[in-house]
Order: structure tokens, then C-alpha cells, then sequence
């Protein structure tokens, strides 16, 4: 196949960027995305050029470190995939195709594709764990969890930090990676007893980062790679409103 | 070089328990005045770094990515073991033991896989007391599975993405001690080297990726749990930011290399499908405990999977291990899969597969159990490869997954250079010449959570506190080297990229000290090596500067690594002359063609020490006794 590739380039935080434009050839159906996006920097490098930095590093899915906007949507036309599982049999011949960052304010540009996501460290220092201290465990079958809990915990915990729920919101908010992490953690008997002030606290920083609030789009669970549900949404906001019945302040003293 | 394992004394259950008690502690209330560097943050690092914030030393940590959160243990998918026994099955923690000195092949140390079976039983405690979403059983109870070179059901997962799980609950007890300022997170800084001053280590060199800033850090002590080296082969399942760096600049700062040659080629990868390919991807090993593998009985047979009728097919593992089956350890499995592909067996569009066939487990389960347990393993393969695994069978092939050599430890985890520890995969520890699947994760979390944080202290409380910095000479002449071999990166400005360097290394290492090795093979290799790391150091080009985000520099520095160490791994695998688990030398095979130790000669750790570039490195040895497993030929018949 042959393509038109127009990609973001910007060299630095506070420089200006815009699209340049590379035309590949000899792309074959099963490559990967990303192993396109090699081919064309290891044409850039011998051409004389500065290749186009991404991130990237498991390249199965996983790690999270890859994200970009694929023709205007966060990694791209496929659904429940990132953009190193996206494959070029997604494409066509002559196809013409865009690649930008992540935008969104909280997640600053640092160089083409790579943004700053430390953001979501910091929503998680806020409480996004359990605290127990190292052997300190009770014996790990001394608490059944029943399986439909376990299991939606699970299907919460599959959040890879990505950031691209925050990319496709129109209000550029991280509430499905937030809501992700308090419904994990309150879907089990370990994480009762921090759960409202979890919620509480990630919420504030969340706010504080500069994440927009949710609108009930729902533009974060169609690109979401790992399919995280909305309703995770509806559970975090209702332990921040327990919380704040409970005196369990949201915002800081 | 001296090697002294330092194996506390007694009966081999009580060794670890008796060591507690002997070694040195450091105050509670003095324990702050400690810094501790971490560098990496997977499991061994990540529960390092937190475990030591929570008993109150002072910790710094570093990872080159952009958050914790993405280390290469995040990919694990299986599984992780521990003698539980909640199946009821006969495990326990001498069985745990017994199989995974076996499955290495009789080349670990018998003391260091005793502790690892003990401690593997508090990690499962300590990973659902974090929150881990371990898979259930409908009582509520945590359900296990098998897995390769075991009898019973002893591995704990979180449907194929344990390794995910178990990494968000180390980075959120890490994170935890970041918000209680015991911990402080170096994000996006490599480290390129290590300070040594009077022999101890006492600091590390980094680059910041993104300002370019090369600086040096000190400490009282310097954990390393920075991973392994199958990248070296350059395609690999490991993440591609995967290296060898920080256990390679510690080898020039004489630290010993253990079996480096010791490298684990995992059978159920996905077949490469062409040149411009980047990495592998593994499918998880607990595919073997339903899917069964088969190659056509005729060589070359071109017909679609369901149209070769069972007695046409050879189920050649079921065949030849009746009592494991599908189930053999991984470098069995991967021996026999490539013999098939090199008789004309091999399926697939290169004809570079074998089949791992779930036709009959979704008879006898229904697609929905099946679903269950490997859904997110068949997305993955069919958004790779865009076939249906429900409707035909996987095609996979063995690839370089995991190296069990590394940094040369003692039972304390402490390398040869006083102060610097190893734990994780970059040490050499505890899985022999071959891994058994689902104990990487066990064995990173043990280091992590329950040795380092205790075996420092023992080094601790004699050792090192403050009284230097950055401005001592050792810490200037560090940083000073490390900037110009980045200066000469950036001035070859030659006509070839990083990436074709290393896939020139990583053919060469595949080719010769790869699944199979011999000794001619291996002298070409050891003469091909020196000859690609001078082209590079001639004709690399390396664009940009060093003053911002550059990722073709960041790959030139670990390539040029790769470089300097695959001629190691080489002289490790020419002068090992037997075969042992994972390190299979065509000269020394079984009647039945299976790995043939000999023990006379080489019952013992190598142990590399670096004599400069490209002169011939010193070989020593670590005895090892078996006195609690007894010597004998693997047999998974």
C-alpha cells in the first residue's frame, strides 16, 4: 500500500508545531502502526532528518505508553485497541491519514507525539491505593470476595493509564481514569475502609491538575483500549457525594 | 573476583528464618538518615522502593519512563505462583522448592529457591490485602491454575493480565510513599552508570531524557532492579525500551555477570510475519493448560487446520511426555516446536509456526469458559495476526523472553560491589538454567517486598552513611565519562541507523547463541560481534543533540551496550561445553535428545568479570551443592 502520512511536529514544550507530510510506500497490511511509524523514521534519519518521537514500549497493549490521535481519534479507527495493536490492514490504499498528540491542557507537549501524563501519578499518590504496610497481610483466603465483585473490580482495574479517555473528552476531564481506580478499589472489602476519602481526594486533585468535569459524553468509553465502562463514573460520583455528606471534605481546608 | 554466597548455615527450612535473626538491623528512628537509590520500578524495584519508604528509609527512586506504572513487568500475563495449597492438590513449600531446582536444571542455589518458596506464600497475602483482582471461584475463594513443569494447581492470575495487577499494586504502594515524602520518583531518567568510591557503591549517573541533564546522585546504597537483556537479540518479547544497560555499567564497575548465556526462549509466541516487524508478542503459557499443540504429520501439508483430520495430526508434546503433555517446561517445549518448524512441519504463510489448537476445549469447556479464562489473550492474538482463535487454531513459535543470568548476587542480593544490590531479573538468583512460567513475577515481588528491605539493613548497619557528594572526584570523573561517550554518539554522524545495528546484533545472537548453540557457531559469533561494534562506533547515525528529548540517542547508548555485552554471552555459552536447561549446546544431547548436563564439570554459577572492551573477559566459578534435591536427568515423561 501506499500512503500519505501527515504527522504533528513540534521540538519543544513552548515551540510551535504543525503537520508535516510523508508519503510511504511498500506498507504492508500486517504491520503494525507503530512499525509504520518506524519505517517512516528510519527515512527521516537517513535523510538527514530528526525522526518523529513517540512513546511506546511494550507494543501489545499494555504498558500505555503509546497514544495518539489516529485521523482525529484517540489510537485510531479500531475499537478496544491501542495504537501499537492498531494494523495497517485497517487502511487502504492511497489512504490519506492524520497523527496528532494528545491535546488537552493537563497533558503539556514535550516534543511531536510525547506528552506529559504525570498528572494521573498524582490523581493516584491522592489515594489510589490500599494502605497496608508490607507483611502485614491476613491470609490472602481469610476474606472471600464474591466472583461477580472480584470481577467487576477487575474489569475496573484494566484502566493502562493511556490518557486517551482524557484526549476524546470535549472537556479534556479524567474522570474515567479516576472513576477507574476508586470503583477498582471499592468494588472489594480491602478498600472499604479509605473509600470515601479516596474518592474524595482524588477528585480534588483531579480538579486541580486542570482536568475538565464529565458531561456524560461518553467520548471516554468508545476510545477507552481496554473498554472501561461510563458507569464507573456514576459509582465515583456518588462516593464523592456520600463523602461529602459524611463531612469527608472534597477540596482542600 | 570472590564469590563468597555468604549461605547462612543450617537445615535448608530454617536458613532464611535463622538469617532474620542474625543479621545487623539499622535503629528504626536512624533508618531515615539512609539514602537508598532504586533504579527501576517493576515488581522487584517498585516493591523495593515502597517496602523501604514504609520502614523509613530515605528513598529515591528512578525509572526512565514517564511513570512507574509502566515497567516491563506490566506485560506479565500468566501467572504468579505460591504454595498455597487452597487446592488441596499436595503442594507445598518443599514441593514449590523441588520444582523449581529441577526445572533449572540443577544450576541454582538451593538456599536463595528454598527463601523464594517460603516468601512465595506471603505475597499472594500481601497483593489481595492490596486490592489485586486476583480470578475467583464462586465461593468467593481465589481460584489457581497449572502451569509448565508442575504437577499441581498452584499459580494465582488475574485472567491474562497478572503481571498488570500485581504491577498496580506495587506502583500504588510506591505512590503511597511518594504522597508521604518517603519515597521521591526520578521519572524519565536513565541511569548510565555507577559510583563507585573505596570500593563501595555509593551513586549512580542519570540522564534526564527530556532536559538532557547528566548528573550524578548519591547514596549509602544502590539497588538495581532494572530487568533483563533478551532485547540483546533484538527481537524479543520484551518491551523495546528493554536493556542492559544499568546491569552492564555495573559490570564495568566490577560487578560480576552471572550465566549470562542462560537465556529463555518462551514457546508460545506469536510467529514473526515479516522483516519489518519490531517485536514478538508472547501468548501466555496458561494457553497450554487447554490448548493443545500440533503440526500436520506430513511435512509441507498446506491444508487449512480443519480440514487435517486427527490422525494426520501429530501431537507431538501429548506424544512424547505423556505425564506432562502440552505442559513440559519451556525450553522442552520450545526445543521440540523448532525441530517440527526444521523438518517442514511448520504451518503458517512462512511455514514458521506450530498449531495451539482450542477446538477441543471449547467442546468439552463451551466458548463461554474458554472465554473466561483467555479472552483478552485471543483479542490480543487476533487484532495481531486477524485470525479468530475461537475458529482456528493459534500458529505460534518460541522467542527470547526472559534471562535468568544476571548480575552475580549473595544471599543477601548484594553483588561483588559492596552496596550495590540486584534484585528481579537482573539478578542471577533463582531460576537456574531455565525458568518455570509464573515465577518471575514470584521471584520479583520476594526480592522486593521481603528481601532487599531486610538484607540492606544487614548492610546498612555496618556500612556507609552520607560523607560524600556530587562533587567528589569518583562522582566527576562519572559523569564526565558519561557525557563524552554521549559526545561521540552524537559527532559519528555515519550512514547507518541504530535500529540496523542492532538487528545485524540481534541476527548474529539468534543464529549462534540462540535456542541451539555450538562451538563453532559461537566462535563465528565472538568474531562477527567486535567487528558490528566497530561499524557502529564508525557509521551510527545518531541525529539531534543531547540537550532535549532524544530518543535515537537513548537507543545508541543501549545498543552500544548490547554491543560490548553479547560478546559475553558468547564466551559464557562457548566455555559452559554441556547442555543445561534453557543453554543447549548441539555437542551434548540425550539419546532421547534432551539437554545432557555435566555435572562433574559444571555444577557451578559462571560468574563474568570485565576486563575491558573487547579483551577477553575472567571466568570464575560458583560451586553449587545439591543437598537437598538430588542430582538426577529431568524427566517430564
Amino acid at each position: 500500500m501506499k500512503l500519505k502520512l501527515h504527522v504533528w511536529r513540534q521540538s519543544g514544550p513552548r515551540s510551535k508545531g504543525d503537520f508535516e507530510t510523508y508519503d510511504v510506500e511498500d506498507v504492508s497490511p500486517s504491520m503494525s502502526f507503530l512499525d509504520l511509524l518506524d519505517l517512516v523514521n528510519e527515512r527521516i534519519l537517513l535523510d538527514g532528518g530528526e525522526p518523529i518521537a513517540f512513546e511506546h514500549d511494550c507494543r501489545e497493549g499494555i504498558c500505555g505508553s503509546c497514544g495518539m490521535m489516529v485521523n482525529g481519534v484517540a489510537h485510531g479507527p479500531e475499537k478496544l485497541i491501542t495504537a501499537c495493536q492498531l494494523h495497517m490492514r485497517s487502511f487502504s490504499d492511497g489512504d490519506e491519514i492524520w497523527v496528532e498528540p494528545w491535546r488537552a491542557r493537563s497533558f503539556p507537549i514535550m516534543k511531536d507525539l510525547v506528552v506529559d501524563r504525570s498528572a494521573f501519578d498524582r490523581i493516584i499518590e491522592a489515594g489510589g491505593y490500599v494502605s497496608i504496610r508490607t507483611g502485614s497481610a491476613p491470609d490472602a483466603n481469610a476474606v472471600p470476595v464474591p466472583k461477580p465483585d472480584a470481577d467487576r473490580a477487575f474489569d475496573a482495574a484494566a484502566c493502562i493509564g493511556c490518557g486517551a479517555c482524557v484526549a476524546a473528552c470535549p472537556n479534556a476531564s479524567a474522570m474515567l481514569f479516576t472513576a477507574a481506580k476508586v470503583a477498582h478499589l471499592s468494588y472489594l472489602p480491602q478498600g472499604q475502609a479509605e473509600r470515601l476519602e479516596r474518592a474524595a481526594s482524588m477528585i480534588t486533585v483531579h480538579d486541580e491538575e486542570g482536568f475538565g468535569n464529565c458531561t456524560n459524553h461518553g467520548a471516554c468509553q468508545e476510545v477507552c483500549p481496554k473498554g472501561i465502562s461510563v458507569d464507573y463514573i456514576s459509582r465515583l460520583n456518588r462516593d464523592v457525594f456520600r463523602a461529602t455528606l459524611a463531612g469527608v471534605g472534597v477540596g482542600r481546608d | 573476583m570472590q564469590l563468597d554466597a555468604k549461605i547462612p548455615a543450617g537445615p535448608i527450612d530454617k536458613k532464611w528464618e535463622n538469617h532474620q535473626f542474625d543479621m545487623n538491623l539499622v535503629n528504626p528512628a536512624n533508618k531515615r538518615k539512609y539514602k537508598v537509590i532504586v533504579v527501576g520500578t517493576g515488581l522487584a524495584g517498585g516493591a523495593g522502593a515502597a517496602t523501604m519508604g514504609e520502614l523509613g528509609y530515605d528513598v529515591h527512586c528512578f525509572t526512565f519512563h514517564d511513570s512507574p506504572r509502566r515497567a516491563h513487568s506490566i506485560a506479565a500475563q500468566g501467572g504468579i505462583n505460591a504454595a498455597k495449597n487452597y487446592q488441596g492438590d499436595g503442594d507445598s513449600i518443599y514441593r514449590l522448592f523441588y520444582d523449581t531446582v529441577k526445572g533449572g536444571d540443577f544450576r541454582s542455589r538451593e538456599a536463595n529457591v528454598h527463601r523464594l518458596a517460603e516468601l512465595s506464600v506471603n505475597i499472594i497475602d500481601q497483593a489481595v490485602a492490596q486490592g489485586v483482582p486476583f480470578a475467583r471461584e464462586y465461593g468467593g475463594l481465589l481460584a489457581n491454575r497449572s502451569f509448565g513443569g508442575a504437577q499441581v494447581s498452584r499459580t494465582f492470575y488475574a485472567r491474562g493480565q497478572t503481571g498488570q495487577q500485581l504491577l498496580l499494586g506495587c506502583y500504588q504502594a510506591l505512590e503511597r510513599q511518594v504522597a508521604e515524602g518517603r519515597v521521591k520518583m526520578y521519572n524519565r531518567h536513565e541511569m548510565l552508570d555507577v559510583i563507585v568510591i573505596d570500593g563501595k557503591a555509593r551513586g549512580i549517573v542519570t540522564r534526564h531524557l527530556v532536559s538532557g541533564k547528566i548528573e550524578a546522585h548519591m547514596a549509602d546504597a544502590v539497588v538495581l532492579g532494572t530487568g533483563g537483556y533478551s532485547n540483546v537479540f533484538f527481537l524479543s518479547t520484551n518491551a523495546k525500551g528493554c536493556n542492559v544497560t544499568a546491569t552492564w555499567r555495573a559490570t564495568k564497575r566490577g560487578a560480576g555477570f552471572a550465566n549470562p548465556c542462560f537465556t529463555q526462549i518462551h514457546p508460545t509466541c506469536i510467529p514473526q510475519s515479516g522483516d519489518y516487524q519490531s517485536k514478538l508478542t508472547l501468548m501466555s503459557e496458561s494457553l497450554r493448560n487447554d490448548g493443545r499443540i500440533w503440526v500436520p504429520r506430513k511435512a509441507g501439508d498446506d491444508r487449512p487446520a480443519h480440514q487435517i483430520p486427527d490422525d494426520e495430526r501429530d501431537y507431538y508434546l501429548e506424544r512424547l511426555y505423556p505425564s506432562f503433555g502440552n505442559l513440559t517446561p519451556r525450553d522442552i517445549a520450545s526445543r521440540r516446536a523448532k525441530e517440527m518448524v526444521d523438518a517442514g512441519h511448520g504451518v503458517g504463510p512462512m511455514k514458521n509456526g506450530v498449531f495451539l489448537d482450542f477446538r477441543d476445549a471449547i467442546q468439552r469447556l463451551g466458548k463461554e469458559t474458554v472465554e473466561e479464562r483467555y479472552g483478552n489473550l485471543f483479542q490480543m492474538y487476533d487484532k495481531i495476526t486477524g485470525e479468530d482463535p475461537y475458529q482456528v487454531p493459534m500458529r505460534i513459535y518460541p522467542a527470547p523472553h526472559y534471562t535468568m543470568g544476571g548480575l552475580w548476587v549473595d544471599y543477601d542480593l548484594m553483588t561483588t560491589v559492596p552496596g550495590l544490590f540486584a534484585i528481579g531479573e537482573a539478578n542471577f538468583s533463582d531460576h537456574g538454567a531455565n525458568r518455570l512460567g509464573a515465577s518471575a513475577l514470584m521471584q520479583g515481588l520476594a526480592d522486593g517486598y521481603f528481601i532487599i528491605p531486610l538484607t540492606i539493613g544487614n548492610y546498612l548497619a555496618d556500612g556507609p552513611r552520607g560523607g560524600v557528594d556530587e562533587n567528589h572526584p569518583a562522582a566527576r570523573d562519572a559523569v564526565r565519562e558519561v557525557k563524552e561517550t554521549q559526545d561521540r554518539l552524537l559527532s559519528i554522524n555515519g550512514s547507518r541507523s541504530v535500529d540496523s545495528f542492532h538487528i545485524e546484533l540481534g541476527r548474529v545472537m539468534w543464529n549462534h547463541c540462540g535456542m541451539s548453540r555450538t562451538e563453532s557457531g559461537l566462535r563465528e559469533a565472538l568474531q562477527k560481534i567486535p567487528e558490528i561494534r566497530e561499524q557502529f562506533w564508525s557509521d551510527v547515525r545518531v541525529p539531534g543533540s543531547g540537550d532535549d528529548l532524544n530518543q535515537s540517542l537513548e537507543k545508541a547508548g543501549r545498543v552500544a551496550d548490547f554491543l560490548e555485552f553479547a560478546e559475553v554471552m558468547c564466551w559464557d555459552a562457548l566455555t559452559r561445553d554441556e547442555s543445561c536447561g534453557a543453554h543447549y549446546r548441539e555437542e551434548h544431547t540425550t539419546d532421547e535428545g534432551e539437554a545432557k548436563r555435566n555435572d562433574e564439570a559444571f555444577s557451578h554459577g559462571a560468574v563474568w568479570e570485565f576486563n575491558g572492551v573487547g579483551q577477553e573477559p575472567t571466568r570464575h566459578e560458583e560451586p553449587l551443592t545439591f543437598e537437598n534435591v538430588p542430582l538426577s536427568q529431568r524427566s517430564y515423561k
